[in-house]
């Protein structure tokens, strides 16, 4: 084994021991979205009568929104994690260690993604015992758990990059409102397609969660969505390459070691 | 002090050789205002001085963790601005704070750490027990960090500095906050870890004792300079004689004895104590004559041996001891 991927190895069992040792923040990511999910398949049922609906489950409809909703909350997690650690002086004890900088973000990361798989496994697992059928089939399944991964990583980066930035944890906190509100203007409970408000469709269409909505979507309801999948990962690489680069300089900056 | 020359001809060796080390914050005052220091292989440095005075500043850069302004610092041979890994590669350090993570135990912050110091994997295991056992927290290794006391965690932050061997130690006020056994017990590490393992060691503190006791020469910085260096015993030879202290039985003697006491030497402290460092040929006994010939009486008289605090004050004109906590200087990390 590589030292740099030794390395990485050792970050990510960290991060996922962390996580695993403090359900208060482990355990909402998981619940809070699927709640969220039952309240509006009970709500919106009627939904699925409008004509162009793609589905008459709006369970099946819905299944998508916790995937990205859980990537938010797994952002927030791990951006104030990683605060943390600056404000305490971890990050300093990581820095005197020949611990390189692409280590040290890549450990990160590798954490959120095993936590991102994680709930990806029990939202589709959720999904299954409530009647949903996935038009994808078991390879869509696998696709799902890849895209889960992507996701993990772009949200993951962005929350790294702000830590990175803002080295308060409360500054992250604060911030999640702010992404909240990018998953309330999407297609999150309507297709685009049949928002009937000008402004609200215009929005949701130029808003990027959306498509990665859609994409999880396409593989629940659809079957293979070629357009949708290509969206979904073009957009998630996009910000996970941005954030990626963002979170390197600031990590950079942040050491400022000789 | 290291001649300046010596830059150049330095060996890869357990020393720390600056010169005209500057560090300046934006809006802030010079944190480190051009000092010169040199720290033999194996020798324990302590590096004196009160809050905000750059001890913590001056680590930070030694330890590569913080660039400096200006000046030359070399550290186990190595350049700290231009070579850090190398200097990283050679070092251990505690900062100020133990940081640790709470959710951790400290059996994992030491798989961590030697993970990512590479130590190889047949090594690992035998390793982090062997910290454990050195630093006494072999019962505790299991159970979570947020549950060690200060001298706990000091301990094993001292015990995840040692996980490569390093050649150099920079122990950041280690003791601050510890109960006197805790501190004691450090005392011990650090003193074998010196006189067995040849590590040198760099230690602030603004502890007067434990400068005393551990360290084998003393830097005293203030103001971001360094005002005073050498042994704790030269230094205080360097002040040179002992000083009587007296405690009036009726506070109405007060200004006869200050009077008595000025005929044999300089009056230390203000006006209200009752203190003078005796001049050379004066002995305490020449003092309880004169009071007795006075018909002075009083409830104690004692003499004091110059400490490193007297030191401290001949130096700076104010006293280590009580002197109010405040910010380094350096920024959080």
């Amino acid at each position: 084994m590589s030292v740099l991927s030794l390395q990485i190895g050792a970050l990510a069992q960290r991060s996922v021991v962390r996580t695993a040792r403090q359900p208060a923040s482990a355990i909402p990511p998981l619940l809070f979205p699927v709640a969220l999910m039952l309240i509006n398949s009970g709500g919106l049922k009627a939904s699925t009568q409008l004509p162009g609906f793609p589905t008459d489950s709006f369970l099946a409809f819905a299944l998508a929104v916790p995937f990205i909703q859980g990537a938010l909350f797994s952002t927030m997690n791990a951006g104030t994690d990683l605060a943390r650690d600056i404000q305490t002086g971890f990050f300093s004890r990581l820095s005197l260690t020949p611990v390189r900088g692409g280590a040290l973000l890549a450990g990160q990361l590798a954490g959120i993604v095993v936590l991102g798989v994680v709930q990806a496994v029990f939202y589709i697992s959720v999904g299954l015992l409530l009647g949903v059928r996935f038009a994808a089939g078991p390879a869509g399944i696998a696709l799902l758990l890849v895209y889960a991964a992507l996701v993990a990583v772009a949200f993951g980066s962005i929350g790294s990059f702000l830590a990175l930035r803002t080295g308060s944890g409360e500054a992250i906190q604060g911030l999640f409102p702010l992404l909240f509100v990018f998953l309330l203007i999407s297609s999150m409970n309507t297709p685009r397609n049949l928002i009937a408000v000008g402004w609200f469709r215009f929005l949701a269409s130029v808003n990027p969660v959306s498509y990665l909505i859609e994409c999880v979507r396409s593989l629940v309801i659809t079957g293979w969505d070629v357009e949708a999948l290509a969206l979904g990962f073009g957009i998630a690489t996009v910000i996970s390459i941005v954030a990626l680069i963002a979170a390197s300089r600031e990590l950079v900056r942040r050491l400022a070691r000789s | 002090m290291q001649p300046a020359s010596s830059l150049d001809g330095v060996t890869r060796d357990n020393s720390i050789v600056v010169e005209k080390l500057v560090r300046e914050f934006k809006k802030g005052p010079r944190a480190v205002d051009g000092i010169d220091l040199y720290v033999a292989p194996g020798e324990i440095y302590g590096f004196l001085g009160p809050n905000g005075a750059g001890k913590s500043t001056t680590v930070l850069m030694l330890t590569t963790l913080l660039p400096p302004t200006a000046g030359t610092a070399r550290v186990g041979g190595y350049d700290v601005r231009e070579e850090g890994a190398k200097v990283r590669s050679v070092i251990g350090a505690a900062l100020q704070e133990a940081a640790l993570d709470p959710l951790l135990t400290g059996r994992d912050h030491l798989r961590l750490q030697t993970m990512l110091q590479a130590v190889p994997r047949a090594e690992r295991k035998p390793r982090q027990q062997e910290l454990l056992d050195r630093v006494g927290l072999t019962d505790a290794a299991d159970r979570k960090v947020r549950g060690y006391s200060g001298g706990m965690k000091r301990r094993l932050d001292l015990a995840l500095a040692l996980v490569h061997r390093p050649r150099i130690l920079f122990l950041d006020e280690p003791t601050t906050g510890l109960d006197p056994q805790s501190r004691t017990a450090l005392w011990e590490e650090v003193a074998r870890l010196a006189r067995e393992d040849n590590v040198t060691v760099f230690l602030t503190t603004q502890y007067l004792e434990e400068a005393d006791v551990l360290a084998d020469r003393v830097g005293i910085i203030d103001h971001g300079k360094i005002v005073a260096e050498g042994t704790p015993a030269a230094l205080k030879a360097e002040i040179g004689r002992p000083s009587v202290h007296v405690i009036p039985c009726r506070e109405d003697d007060r200004p006869r004895i200050a009077d008595l006491l000025g005929r044999f030497g300089e009056k230390l402290g203000s006006d209200r104590d009752l203190a003078v460092r005796l001049r050379e040929g004066i002995g305490m006994v020449d003092v309880i004559r004169a009071m007795d010939a006075d018909g002075v009486v009083v409830d104690d008289v004692e003499l004091r041996a110059p400490t490193l605090d007297d030191v401290f004050l001949a130096k700076t004109g104010r006293t280590l001891e009580g002197e109010a906590t405040g910010a380094d200087g350096a920024p959080a990390r």
